[in-house]
Formats: C-alpha cells, structure tokens, sequence
C-alpha cells in the first residue's frame, strides 16, 4: 500500500459559476488566481473545469498521473478490464520554464462494461476497498452496492491505493483535474488550460509546510464529478477518515481535503442528502444557537450533529467544491479561513481575497464576506443542461 | 486462637504530647482500631489507613505508617502473596476486597500521549470561543431522511425518527454503585449531582430508592442478575435502561452484599428481606445466549413502549469485540464496558486482580469491531474502569468511547482513600456503610456539590485538550486516534490501539 505524508498547508482558493452553463475560457480562473500569488508558495497549484468535454459528456473522464511508463501499464491492463475505452491520449501540455519533474499525464474517456456492473450487483460484499486482502483481488471487482457511480469510486480507490506510481487527478464525467507542483498560474500555462471551455471553474494556490514534489498532493482533490479546492487543515481529520472507511472510502492520499469529496459523495449522492442539509452536517450551528429553536430547522439540524458528528469538518476551512449541477462555497463553523463571494449577472465568484473577483470582474453587483459555517450554493438555473 | 502470623499492614502512630484526648478519633474510626485507656491506644492490626482519624483530629496528633517490618527481599515471593497465604491458610476463604485492580499491570493511558496545534491550525481559546461537549447516549440510524417543506424557517425537515437519546451535556456520566453497597447519601448526592450537571447516575443493581424518583431523568437503572429492586415502577423512573451482564472488577462472577449491609431501607429498595446476603448468581438465569439477552432487551423496550434508550453492560474480556457486536445487533442502544481496573463493593482479589482486559484495548477493539461491521451508528459506546482525571477521558474518546464512566473517581470526590474495605460496611467516610452512625456523617449537600465540582472541572479541563487540538466539538476527538500517539509500546500494542508511535 501507499503511504504518502500527510502535508498541512495555507492556500488560495477561487470558483467561477455560470447559472446558465455558458461555457467560458480557462484564462479567466487564471487571472483570477494569478493575483493571489502571495498565498502560495510554489510547490502546488491546479484547476478543474467542467464542461470541458461535451464530445465525451457521457464518459466517465480519468485524468492520470504516472511516476513511469510501469505504472501506465498496469493502470491501462487494469481498466481495459472494467471499462470500455473510448478513447486514451495525453493531455497536452507546453514546456514551462518554471515546471519541472512532470509525470506521464494521461486522459481516459471511459464508459463502464455492462457486464462488470452486473457482477458487481450480483456479489455481496465480500471485501471493501478497505479492507487488506482488496490489493491482493485487484482482479476482482466486489462491493455491495449497485450504482455504476459506486463502482466508479472503488475503481478509483483501487488505482490510487494498490497500483505504485498512479494516481488518478479526476474521474467525473464532462469534467477534468488540472494539477501539479508550481505556481497554480504557472500549473494554468503548463496545461494550457485557456484552451478550454467550461461553465464551472475552480483553483487553488497550495502553501505546504514541506516540499513532497508530489503531483498528486495538489488540489484539486477529487471523486467522481466532486472537485474540492480548500484552504485550511481539518483537524477532525482522523475521525472523518475512520467514519468514511465504514462506507468503503479508503482515504489514500493522507490529506485531509481528500475525506471532504468523499464526504460530499456519501453524504449527497448516497445518503440522498440535500446540498444544503449536507453543509448543515459537515459545518454544523453551536449548540447554543440550536436551543430554543425547537421548529423544523433546529429539529433537523439537531439529529444532523447526532447522526453525522463523525462527519462534522472542525478545524480551519474555506473550501470550494464543484460538480455537475453547480458550485458550493463553505467556511468552517468559526471562519478561520476566508471566503468572499461575488455576483455578477449570471455569474457567481468565490475566492479567498476579493481582488481575485475584481480581477475578472471589475464590477460585481455585489460582493459579500460568506458567513461562518452557511453554504453558498450556485445551481444551474432549472432547464439547464450542462 | 492461636496468634495470626499475619503482621500489621500499617502502624497507628501518636504523638501523646500533642494529644489532648478528645476521643475524636475514636469516634471516628469505623474500624474500631482506637481505644482508651490511660491514653489513646491504637489495634493496629484493624488499620485500614481510610485517614478518617487523621483528618478530623483537630491537633494533628495522629498519623498512620506503612509497617516497615522487613520481610527478606524476594522478587517473587512479595510480602503481599505471603500475607494472602498466611490468611487463607488461618481461614480456608476466599479473599475478599474492595474497589478496583491494584496490579501494577501496563497503564495504557500512560502510555498515550495527546496532540496539540501549531501554526498549520490554529488551536482554538475554550475561554474566548463555545466548545462544546454534549453529547447523545442512544442508538443512531447510519442515515437520516429529510423531506421538503415550505416554511418559513428553511425548506427541509427531518423524515427519520430518531430512537430515543438522552442528552448529555458532558460525556462523563457516573458509573453504576448500587444503593446497598454505597449509602443513601452517596446515592442521593450521585443523583442531584447528575441532575446539576445534566448528565446521568447509575442505580447499579440495589434498586431505586423513592428519595431518588425526583431525578428520574437523570438516572440509568439497572437490571442485574438478581432482579433486586427491577419492577415496571422502576423501569418507569429511568432515563434508560442497562442490563447488566458483567462488571469490571468480577467479570464471570455475580454479586455479593454481606448481611449487615441489608437494613430496612436497603431491604425495600431491593424487595429481599433485611439482615439476608443480597446474592446475585453469576450468569442471568433467564441468559445463556445473545438471543436471550436480546429477548430481555426488546422486552424491557415493550415494557417501557421504546421511549428509553436499552443497553448492556458487559466486563472488558478476551472477546469483548466479539461481544459487543452481538450486543448492538440483538438491539441494545448502548454497549457499556467496563475495563479490568473497575471498582466494586465487593470481589474476590484473585477475580479482581486477575481477569479482565485494560479498558484502552477493549475500547479500541470494540470501536474497530462495530466500524468494520458498520454497524458503530447503532450503539453508544460507554467506557468505565479507573479512568483517573479528564487526560484518561479524552483519551479514552480519542479511542472510540462515545460517553465515559466514572465510579471511582466520583467515591474519592466525596471523601473516599481508597482504603479498599468497602466489603465490610465499615466506611469511615459513609460511602459505602449503611451503619447509621457512620452513613449520617456523608452530607448529601455537600457531597452533591463536591462531585458537580469534579464534573465541571473535568469538563472544563476537556474544553481546554478540545481547543488545544483546533477543534470545538468532542465529535471531532471521538475515536480521531490520528491525534493520539503512544509511547514505550510495541508494534502489536499500538496496531491493537490503532495509534502511531510518537515521532511519526
Ligand atoms: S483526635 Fe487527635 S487529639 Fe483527639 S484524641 Fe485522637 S489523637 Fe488525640
Ligand atoms: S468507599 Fe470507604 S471503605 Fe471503600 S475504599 Fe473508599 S473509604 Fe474505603
């Protein structure tokens, strides 16, 4: 198994949202996050776009990171297994002055073999990616639950955790991971990311404490279409880990941003969470402002701490997340990280500084500091298809 | 009778010039070690070293010594297994003691070693900024559901209905000591206490007596294999329910209450007649398996219409993992266990000092069992068994406990030393005596307000270990061992623990 360090870190952090899915450049994440340069220091930086790939929408998109050409082998055996491949290529990049020690960066656009997700429903499970013996059946594919989408995530698991030298930067469908070791801006000229086109940017400026010079330690962090760019440390960190093991999320990559995409992939997509009611359990009201207020909202909020205190995110946050449907933006209880958000049109911006808004737009119709602990959250407009 | 060769634990020494010959002492003392002749003179062989004569001589003119009488050094033979022998040899019985495991055994909470931030996190000021530390006792579902509604105060409600949870605004609740072993006062003043500190008492398996029924919501009680006291009236003044199967200190064995300690009100509560041995048999008769327990447990939830939370309380042994996943999966809401260095009224020494786990393991084994079943949602986890001061409870939470216990902890608060004679129902503190002459000098009052002291100290002293680790809720301490590192343990030891050795 893997072992990567676990690397605290300060950051910067931005979104920009289209309501009406309009796709626009990757320039404009660029600029925005160019301005920030102060907050981080060069040893990561990286971008997701969404609706970057509407020739490939229905395929489920794996942006690799391999150390060697043995580590593309095995990953490529191993998917050929389970998944049709539509079509492989590397992403394509530009020498950069300023980045070095690249890894081989490939891209899959990959549909799910029907009759993997049939065994995969058939068989009770066995073992879950967590348990020990999983690396030993890379073979097999086993699991308890029947969702393509759940199968998707053990896949990812098993690459990241059992395969050396890969990892995979996303797997979502019309969505891509853009990341590496650098100044984010200059990570943005490397990928040549102003060459695509999506409606939902995020990126994040990384500040770690030591110098790991490991591409897959930037964010963002990723499952499926949830992207998650965050500055700050979650100090529950060893309590959502161990919570989300119970679900069959083995957290590989020892950061703690890692357990927040898979909290939002449980607590969401599997619990069937509403978005909001999912941020109410992750940065949950104090106690103090719940009593007393006995309606609805206080009952709800109060059997969310009850039920998913082991999901409760404490420790200094902002964070961004993107998927398919829009755009989230939420500090932790106390706001010990910022987060400023501006609105322009149909447009909403996130950012850690709000000179990263102006940059790119000069004239938001209002900018607010969000709220310690309330959600921001950006939809698509209801018709709208990404 | 031949001279006993078993010599003086301790010697009662007097300083006579100092003495004013109050007889204070002699009254005191609920040993009757004290005498007067021409002077005070002392029955050392009767020492208990419980300090009552000490503490309340008004000269300082008594004291009590350890014997220094010298046996031949032997790193086997100690003077303590030479003592047991002697005594057994001159009574053929079975030894008997009082409070918890003695043994110098590896303390893991010793070995354990807490987190703090710097820089990266900031760590969070509990004096400037809410911590908080409440806490649920009952069963979770793994999921909620929520429907959508239009109100005014947001669009979501709650779909699932939650079991019963009783809330806690501390996760230190007291651990069960029976009306019976411990006095009226003593049971009285764990009551109000919990009731001040909005947490719970524990009936142990005495019975409930009615000076108690005023704060039913903030009492377990318990239904032990004897049955004493358990009637729907009883069940009904409860905050929740526990059977017991084990306790920590005697696991395997039942209970025992000698004779004397039955008096009148004893025999009410627990509805057996005065002056007879209060004997309660080792397994429940109605137990010889997890579906009988389960039976018991979905029958006291009818009894009781699944308003309460119901669980079982089982001693820290070889398989508790095993245990306790059966537990939570035959219904219980809450798994109790309790750990080798548990304290009791009464138990053989062999049993006590001998059988049983350290609580540290069988936390961490019980946390990681329920987890790789998931199946942890289901139970509240109580951990009890020695736990000294608020570093061992956050510890023990860092492991996985849910809610700790404290029995003994609570006894010292209230003025007990630890002298381990509570077997003989001489407690010179009126703790665990029921001779009215020694329980009259526990006053409720103030015994009430020296454990509401201990419970917000420690309280106190778990908001500031929460700040220093950059969180301000105990959910994020429960069972993050990442913020726990061992030191001086093994590669097995800290695998079990599930903790890395300090420096990594
Ligand atoms: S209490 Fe102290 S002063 Fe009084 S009789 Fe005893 S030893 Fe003497
Ligand atoms: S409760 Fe009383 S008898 Fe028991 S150990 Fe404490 S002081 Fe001694």
């Amino acid at each position: 198994m893997k072992n990567f360090p676990r690397i605290p870190s300060g950051c910067s952090i931005v979104g920009i949202f289209n309501k009406q899915a309009k796709r626009f450049s990757g320039a404009d994440i660029l600029r925005a996050i160019r301005v920030m340069h102060d907050r981080s220091n060069g040893l990561g930086g990286g971008f997701a776009g969404y609706g970057i790939y509407p020739e490939y929408k229905d395929c489920y998109t794996f942006h690799l990171m391999y150390e060697g050409e043995a580590s593309q082998h095995e990953t490529e055996h191993f998917l050929e297994k389970h998944f049709i491949i539509e079509r492989s290529e590397p992403i394509p990049t530009r020498p950069h002055p300023r980045i070095s020690d690249v890894p081989i960066l490939w891209r899959y656009f990959l549909r799910v073999k029907p009759r993997r997700v049939e065994s995969f429903r058939g068989r009770e499970g066995t073992a879950s990616a967590s348990s020990p013996q999983f690396c030993q059946v890379l073979e097999e594919t086993t699991g308890e639950h029947c969702d393509e989408r759940d199968f998707v995530v053990e896949q990812v698991i098993l690459i990241n955790r059992c395969i050396n030298g890969a990892f995979v930067a996303s797997s979502g469908k019309n969505m891509g991971v853009f990341k590496g070791v650098g100044y984010p801006e200059d990570i943005g000229e490397f990928y040549r990311i102003e060459e695509y086109e999506g409606y939902l940017w995020t990126g994040h400026g990384r500040f770690p404490t030591n110098t790991p010079g490991w591409w897959g330690g930037a964010h963002p962090f990723t499952i499926l279409d949830w992207s998650v760019v965050h500055n700050g440390e979650i100090s529950s960190y060893g309590i959502n880990k161990r919570y989300l093991e119970m679900f069959g999320y083995h957290c590989t990559l020892q950061t703690d941003t890692e357990v927040i995409a898979y909290l939002f992939d449980l607590l969401h997509r599997r619990h069937g969470l509403p978005l909001q009611v999912a941020c109410l359990a992750l940065a949950p009201p104090f106690w103090k402002d719940l009593d007393g207020n006995a309606g609805a909202k206080g009952e709800l909020a109060g059997a969310l701490r009850q039920v998913y205190g082991s999901a409760l995110l404490n420790g200094p946050f902002s964070i961004v997340v993107g998927y398919t449907g829009g755009v989230i933006g939420l500090t932790d209880r106390i706001k010990l990280r910022p987060l400023v958000c501006g609105e322009r049109d149909n447009f909403l911006y996130l950012a850690s500084e709000e000179c990263a808004i102006r940059e790119v737009c000069p004239a938001p119709d209002r900018v607010w500091a969000v709220k310690a602990g309330e959600p921001v959250i950006g939809q698509l407009e209801e018709g709208v298809q990404p | 009778m031949t001279k006993t060769l078993i010599p003086n634990e301790f010697l009662v020494k007097i300083d006579h010039i100092r003495c004013r010959r109050c007889k204070r002492c002699i009254l005191n003392c609920g040993f009757g070690v004290l005498n007067f002749q021409d002077r005070i003179v002392a029955d050392h062989s009767k020492c208990v070293a419980c300090h009552r004569c000490a503490t309340f001589c008004p000269e300082g003119a008594i004291w009590i010594e350890r014997n220094p009488l010298c046996f031949k050094p032997n790193a086997h033979w100690t003077p303590e297994s030479i003592k047991a022998i002697y005594k057994q040899a001159e009574t053929g019985g079975v030894l008997l003691t009082g409070m918890g495991n003695d043994r110098p055994y590896v303390n893991y909470f010793d070995h354990l070693v807490l987190d703090a931030c710097q820089v990266t996190n900031p760590s969070i000021d509990p004096l400037r900024e809410p911590m908080e530390l409440r806490t649920y006792l009952g069963s979770k579902p793994n999921s909620l559901q929520v429907e959508t509604v239009e109100t005014k105060e947001g669009s979501y409600a709650l779909a699932t209905r939650l079991s019963p949870q009783i809330k806690l605004e501390t996760p230190i609740i007291f651990a069960g000591m029976s009306f019976g072993s411990i006095s009226l006062p003593a049971h009285k003043a764990l009551a109000r206490a919990a009731h001040l500190s909005g947490t719970l008492m524990n009936t142990g398996e005495g019975g409930l007596h009615r000076e108690l029924y005023p704060y039913s919501s903030n009492i377990i009680v318990q239904v032990a294999s004897g049955r004493f006291g358990v009637n729907q009236e009883y069940l009904d003044r409860a905050a929740a329910i526990e059977i017991k199967i084990g306790q920590g200190a005697k696991p395997g064995i039942g209970g025992h209450l000698p004779g004397e300690k039955v008096n009148q009100e004893v025999s009410q509560t627990r509805m057996i007649p005065a002056g007879t041995d209060a004997l309660s048999p080792a397994p429940h008769h109605d137990i010889y398996s997890i579906e009988d327990l389960s039976q018991l447990i979905y029958a006291l939830k009818e009894a009781t219409r699944y308003t309460k939370p119901v669980g079982v309380k089982i001693s820290a042994v070889h398989n508790a993992a095993a245990i306790a996943s059966g537990i939570a999966r035959a219904g219980a809401d809450f798994v109790y266990l309790d750990g080798f260095r548990g304290g009791t009224g009464a138990a053989p020494t062999i049993i006590r000092d001998h059988v049983g786990i350290p609580i540290e393991m069988a936390i961490a084994a019980v946390d990681d069992r329920l987890r790789q079943e998931g199946i942890r949602n289901q139970v509240s986890l109580i951990a009890a068994g020695g736990f000294r001061h608020s570093g061992d409870v956050a510890k023990a939470i860092a492991l996985g406990a849910d809610i700790v216990a404290i029995g003994t902890a609570a006894l010292i608060a209230m003025g007990c030393r630890l002298c381990q004679k509570c077997y003989t129902g001489n407690c010179s503190w009126g703790i665990a005596t029921q001779r009215p002459e020694l329980v009259q000098r526990l006053d409720p009052e103030e015994a009430t307000e020296r454990l509401v002291n201990l419970l917000r100290g420690w309280s106190l002293e778990l908001k500031e270990i929460l700040g220093a680790l950059g969180v301000n809720a105990v959910e994020s301490l429960r069972g993050s061992r990442e913020r726990l590192r061992g030191i001086g343990l093994n590669q097995v030891e800290l695998e079990i623990l599930g903790v890395k050795p300090a420096g990594r």
